[in-house]
């Protein structure tokens, strides 16, 4: 075996692992990627005509108060997810983080059925009180945005 | 006065630094000894200096000195004194002067042991080390002052996060550093070998145990932060995939190939430009997962606080060391004389196949945790990318991976007979095969989970028959099997241990991710749920007041067939300072399965949510795990790595002099 074959050799190897990578990680990202959405972004996703079908998606935004609900069973809850502008009502079969409350910011994972409510395989737990999870901040700040947008076209 | 001691003590520490990262270069280059001899005495100041100062803060912390915004943010008076002692550790800037502690320590580490390395690299390598030094230490004195004072100081702190109060994750921390950490001698020893000039077995020889020390320490953090998420967090999973937990898989599996390769270039002068590589790779990786984990950009427990102005510094240094540690490599590397030669069916043909796909498998998990990062960076919209991605990407690179495990140690260095040891192997396939018939017989599940039982004994029962093929069990007389037993080098023993653990985590990762079973139900005090076979009854639940928490403390009776097995008395813990509740988990395990219990919230009718969980195989994780940091350890303790073995002593010096 010449140096020149070995090099080819691992040349070879090196490129077939490359490939293997880069084929695994599109297929699995074509698959796997979660969207987060805001309850503002599924209205206009929905007025655009492109829905999001059976998608898992993440819904963030805070509870609103007074919406929280839960069912005979005791486990189930229902609430409200809010961005201050729109409103997705939320279905969740388990246990909630221990910090989940009316009025803070929460992350839900799930799909939306058909008939409009959030079915949530998995809501997510933050770890302090004084915290809110980014996405849920950034999406509060379009929402307020997009308010400020609407005063003006209506003026 | 104590913190403001420990406050000057890093900055002379600092100082200190800098002048151990500029004289002994120099020195090196000039071939001025005297200034290459400044290396070690201010390696060990550096390391008298900054222990002073995590002393000090450590002080601070124990006797509750409120008057330290530090401890006001991260202490409270009632606090036991075991998290008092870990609180230094479990905040932003305490956790920096630990790094800065572990980096001083390998520092001195090297001076003390390093004795018989030639002067020049040894002047290098503490040169390196001082860098880094200056780098971590600049970054606490100016972004994150552990020191600073509040006037006045309130009355009490405010506690520490109460996920974080918890035995498993007070030393999680530590191990997980000392890793990180341990690492940096890899790297730095990379950096002086590329300006020196030269990579030999010697220079591997004094790697290697670095490495393999920093991987124990490193398995055994994960391992740690794994049980911890197990218990405490109440969903009995044991990885999530969660970008802080990628940040310390991807300087593991960096770090695994690196060990791996490292021994190529001991035994057979081979791969050195790739090792060096490796080195780099690893090391920066431990520093990224710093950033990802210190900058605040990613959101967890271990996200203490967003300032932007940490993250950017943390950045900077990440640029700084990667960017031209890569750079020096460019220019360097092509000059590294290459050495053995070998066929790709050989020892160091099944290494390089491990080291392709370690790297392709961090490639993938680092892809996996930027990328969304990288989406918002843009401004390209939020994703997330969860386990189901890594679980597409990761495990078909790891199922070649562990099957070629334990196909490598059979084969001969250079060239090697792959049917004669897949041959010899004949054992272990028939075990993976029959255990897997035997699962799917059981419990007829998915073919994955029949596919990770297989490897799991295949890496098993393989590792073994590899121990046993060395001493040649059965094929000569017993009693010379055990004079060759007693023989084996301890670096053998350790791989044995440290790949056979692997399959005993692949068992335990495989059987609980395939086959438990999960009951959630709203119960009132006297009713019973069963989950996989155990009727599980629920007795009440007592409330009372400890140091700094209240608990609801639910008793609950676990019976199988009838007969009572255990009592479990899963908490619910509420913390008023941090207005936070944390879930204690109960456990009964039969080393085998877990049978685990949750309480959740009590409802207006007086019943508990709870969450009943059958975990199969689960304890083998962290059996695997601690197997695994032990087979590192009983590797590091073979005689070729110990200090002043005094046969081999003369002979690596007389082996590496600088051919001048």
């Amino acid at each position: 075996m010449t140096r020149k074959k070995r090099r080819l050799y691992m040349l070879l190897l090196a490129l077939l692992g490359l490939g293997t990578a880069t084929a695994l990680t599109m297929t699995a990202f074509q698959d796997n990627i979660v969207f987060f959405f805001s309850p503002t972004d599924l209205q206009t996703q929905q007025a655009q005509g492109k829905a999001v079908g059976d998608r898992n998606f993440r819904l963030g935004g805070l509870v609103e108060d007074g919406s929280f609900k839960r069912l005979p069973d005791g486990i189930s809850y229902e609430f409200r997810v809010t961005d201050t502008v729109n409103v997705v009502q939320v279905a969740y079969r388990g246990q909630l983080p221990d910090l989940f409350r009316e009025g803070q910011g929460v992350v839900a994972e799930g799909k939306l059925r058909p008939d409009g409510v959030f079915l949530a395989r998995e809501v997510l737990a933050k770890h302090d009180e004084n915290y809110m999870p980014p996405e849920v901040t950034d999406a509060l700040k379009r929402a307020d945005h997009f308010k400020e947008t609407a005063k003006t076209v209506k003026q | 006065m104590i913190p403001e001691l420990g406050h000057y003590a890093l900055v002379l520490a600092l100082f200190v630094a800098i002048v151990q990262s500029t004289l002994p270069m120099v020195g090196a280059a000039t071939r001025n000894d005297a200034w290459m001899a400044v290396a070690r005495p201010c390696a060990y100041a550096q390391m008298a200096l900054v222990l002073l100062a995590y002393a000090a803060l450590t002080w601070a912390h124990a006797v509750s000195d409120f008057s330290v915004q530090n401890v006001v943010s991260n202490s409270h008076s009632l606090k036991p004194m075991l998290y008092k002692i870990s609180g230094v550790w479990g905040n932003h800037e305490g956790s920096m002067i630990l790094w800065v502690v572990m980096l001083s320590v390998f520092g001195a580490a090297v001076a003390l042991f390093g004795r018989n390395l030639p002067p020049t690299l040894k002047a290098r390598v503490l040169s390196v080390q001082g860098l880094i030094g200056v780098g971590f230490l600049l970054f606490v004195l100016v972004t994150s002052n552990p020191f600073i004072r509040v006037i006045p100081p309130p009355l009490d702190g405010r506690d520490l996060n109460p996920l974080l109060q918890d035995p498993g994750l007070a030393f999680h921390p530590p191990f997980l550093y000392a890793g990180y950490v341990g690492f940096s001698m890899a790297f730095s020893f990379a950096v002086a070998a590329l300006i020196e000039g030269r990579v030999d077995p010697a220079w591997a020889r004094w790697v290697r145990p670095w490495t393999l020390a920093a991987w124990s320490a490193l398995t055994m953090g994960i391992a740690m932060g794994s049980w911890w998420a197990y218990y405490e967090l109440g969903w009995g999973g044991w990885w999530y995939w969660d970008p802080v937990e990628n940040a310390s898989l991807m300087p593991w599996l960096a770090g695994t190939a690196l060990l791996h390769s490292a021994v190529v270039v001991e035994k057979r002068d081979a791969l050195k430009t790739w090792t060096i590589l490796l080195a780099i790779i690893t090391f920066s990786l431990s520093l990224m997962g710093t950033f990802l984990v210190r900058s605040g950009i990613l959101t967890s427990v271990h996200a203490f606080a967003v300032d932007p102005a940490r993250g950017v510094f943390i950045l900077v240094l990440l640029v700084i060391a990667t960017g031209g540690s890569l750079l020096l490599y460019s220019v360097r590397a092509p000059n590294l004389k290459a050495g053995g030669l070998f066929a790709p069916v050989s020892r160091e043909g099944t290494l390089v196949l491990n080291n392709l796909l370690l790297s392709t498998a961090t490639a993938t998990v680092f892809i996996g945790t930027l990328y969304p990062l990288f989406l918002d960076v843009l401004n390209l919209g939020k994703v997330s990318v969860g386990p189901p991605f890594f679980n597409a990407t990761f495990v078909p690179l790891a199922i070649p991976m562990v099957a070629a495990m334990v196909v490598g140690p059979m084969m001969a260095w250079k060239r090697g007979d792959l049917p004669g040891a897949l041959t010899r192997l004949w054992f272990a396939a028939l075990a993976a095969l029959a255990s897997a018939a035997v699962a799917l017989w059981v419990t007829g599940g998915p073919w994955l989970a029949l596919v990770g039982v297989a490897l799991g004994v295949w890496a098993l029962v393989g590792s073994l028959v590899e121990l046993a093929e060395r001493v040649r069990l059965f094929r000569i007389p017993l009693r010379d099997t055990w004079v060759r037993t007693a023989n084996l080098p301890r670096s053998a023993w350790g791989m044995t241990i440290a790949h056979a653990s692997m399959g005993i985590a692949i068992l335990g990762m495989t059987g609980t991710s395939a086959w438990q079973a999960e009951v959630i139900k709203a119960m009132r005090p006297g009713e019973t749920a069963e989950v996989a076979g155990y009727a599980v009854t629920f007795d009440g639940v007592r409330q009372s007041e400890i140091d700094n928490f209240r608990s609801d403390m639910g008793a609950f009776t676990v019976r199988r067939n009838g007969a009572v097995i255990a009592s479990l008395s899963p908490e619910r813990r509420f913390y008023p300072v941090t207005r936070m509740t944390t879930t204690e988990a109960a456990i009964h395990t039969t080393w085998v399965s877990d049978v685990y219990v949750a309480l959740g919230d009590p409802n207006e009718a007086g019943a508990w949510t709870v969450r009943l969980y059958h975990h199969p195989l689960v304890p083998w994780i962290w059996i695997g795990g601690v197997g695994m940091m032990l087979g590192g350890l009983v590797s590091l303790s073979d005689r070729r790595f110990r200090v002043g073995a005094p046969e081999r002593r003369a002979a690596r010096a007389g082996a590496v002099q600088p051919a001048e």
